[in-house]
């Protein structure tokens, strides 16, 4: 019942053109990016847009290559809605919601090609990147926190070193930032009673019709995309989402300028 | 490009099974392939085959679930092991609950839920050989089966995949193209109104390029539409509806 007014309410401001927060449609909560809070991993970084917050951290290990990319790296994301988050969010395995934030994250990484996955060979083996993003405060907006979350930790992640005498990874101990050579970045656009409206709020999806994220990277080339939602977009909200992608991509990009310096 | 890959995908304007940039597969639909199904029907690309079945307006397990207000739709996409050269492991994967939930959201969009309070609506959708653009198939195939169930629906769904091989935009990306293309590009539209219910992309375009292949898709989708509208036409013509009236 909390949720039906609440869709009611926020779907009267937006008819009016107003938010909540006050924002504008196409205004970003305040984005905050702090990286290497995880030592003991090899990259990570805390997110938070406004008051949702996300945590990615990024492990690596020795592993077999796919057979068709036997000198490649593999990159595996993954996606956990930790029950602390929201009280909707269950224990268990992750459901539809946590899958589909992964793929996204993983096909905007993927596809951009930020990393350089070719280097990534030690002898027969390869370097497995595991990317878990930990989703611990939802306050909407999840897919493009996590997928800054990713890319900020994958951006502060440094390969450990190897004792190739031992067989032995040496936890701790760095080697080499690794390669990534370009800054993927989703913006999400929520549709709500036929208007366009980015950053959305967990109190503003509860009216939420459908979502566009479109993922660009450092040269405003679209790199992955995915719908979500039973609502529609026409298509001129199709390339106004892809307008604003590459307009917010370019501001979004810049705040993890500083991560590699 | 991965090891393996031909050369050029696209010579002299052709793509390598002969098929123009804008040129889709041999396509085909069928209604009511399955006696114990509420609504069943099967869409074809080429050599990309899937069936689908509902079962329902039916009730909804556990109670809880139920919405008051509407029907739910439930979806499970499903690939047979023996669809694909290398065999699909049986069960769930992420890739096919990812899939399921944006078939399922699609198909919210034109379903007229508001007609079944508490009641489930399941579809489920069997790929029995793929070879790209498995979803689109799926979902072609979902409406249809939604359709021949006499449920109410707004509009029916059409969806193709375009995608960028060899530097060019192309419609129904398949065979060689899928392993070794640059794009692709799955979409699902209304085909009366107009609109936008499924839409994704894997790999890189300029914004020049999307418009294009927006374009090109709106063209594919159309196609589809004619043969799923002649399917039902097929089977549900003024004919056969008069006959079971008079039965």
């Amino acid at each position: 019942m909390l949720f039906e007014t609440s869709e009611n309410y926020v779907r009267k401001l937006v008819a009016d053109g107003l938010r909540i927060d006050r924002r504008g449609f196409e205004d970003f909560r305040e984005i905050k990016v702090e990286t290497g809070v995880a030592p003991k991993a090899e990259g990570s970084a805390r997110v938070t847009i406004g008051n949702t917050q996300v945590l990615a951290g990024v492990k690596m290990s020795l592993g077999d290559p796919y057979p068709d990319t036997p000198n490649e790296g593999v990159l595996i994301v993954n996606t956990e809605l930790v029950p602390i988050a929201s009280p909707t969010f269950e224990p268990g395995p992750p459901d539809e919601n946590a899958i589909e934030i992964s793929r996204v994250v993983d096909r905007g990484i993927r596809e951009s090609k930020c990393i350089e996955l070719e280097g990534l060979g030690v002898g027969e083996k390869v370097w497995i990147i595991n990317v878990d993003i930990h989703v611990l405060d939802h306050d909407g907006n999840l897919i493009d926190a996590s997928a800054l979350g990713a890319i900020s930790a994958l951006l502060d992640a440094k390969i450990p070193k190897y004792d190739e005498n031992e067989e032995k990874i040496l936890y701790g101990e760095p080697d080499r930032p690794l390669p990534v050579r370009d800054i993927p970045v989703a913006v999400t656009s929520g549709k709500i009673s036929g208007k366009m409206l980015l950053d959305t709020t967990l109190e503003e999806e509860s009216a939420l019709d459908a979502r566009l994220t479109v993922t660009t990277n450092k040269n405003g080339e679209i790199v992955a995309m995915q719908k979500g939602g039973s609502g529609f977009f026409t298509f001129e909200e199709v390339e106004r989402a892809v307008e604003l992608s590459v307009e917010k991509g370019k501001e979004i990009r810049k705040i993890l300028g500083g991560i590699r310096d | 490009m991965k090891a393996g890959a031909p050369e050029r995908l696209i010579v002299d304007g052709k793509r390598l099974d002969g098929r123009a940039l804008d040129e889709m597969r041999e396509i085909e639909a069928r209604i009511g392939i399955f006696k114990r199904a509420d609504g069943s029907a099967m869409f074809r690309f080429g050599n990309t085959h899937a069936v689908a079945a509902v079962y329902g307006p039916r009730e909804l397990h556990p109670k809880f679930i139920r919405d008051p207000k509407k029907a739910l739709i439930r979806c499970r996409y499903n690939m047979a092991p023996f669809s694909s050269y290398e065999r699909i492991r049986p069960g769930v994967s992420r890739r096919s609950v990812e899939i399921s939930k944006i078939l399922k959201e699609a198909l919210s969009q034109v379903v007229v839920l508001e007609e079944f309070p508490k009641a489930t609506i399941d579809v489920f959708v069997e790929i029995l050989q793929a070879d790209a653009s498995t979803r689109c198939a799926a979902l072609n195939a979902a409406v249809l089966a939604l359709a021949d169930a006499g449920i109410p629906m707004t509009d029916l769904i059409s969806s193709c995949a375009v995608g960028k091989v060899d530097g060019e935009i192309v419609l129904d990306v398949a065979g060689v193209e899928d392993n070794y293309g640059e794009v692709d590009m799955p979409i699902a539209v209304t085909p009366r109104d107009g609109k936008v219910v499924l839409l994704q992309i894997d790999g890189i375009l300029t914004v020049e390029e999307f418009r294009k292949a927006l374009q090109l898709a709106k063209k594919g989708c159309q196609k589809v539409y004619e043969v799923q509208k002649s399917a039902l036409l097929e089977k549900y013509s003024e004919e056969d509806v008069n006959a079971v009236r008079d039965e």
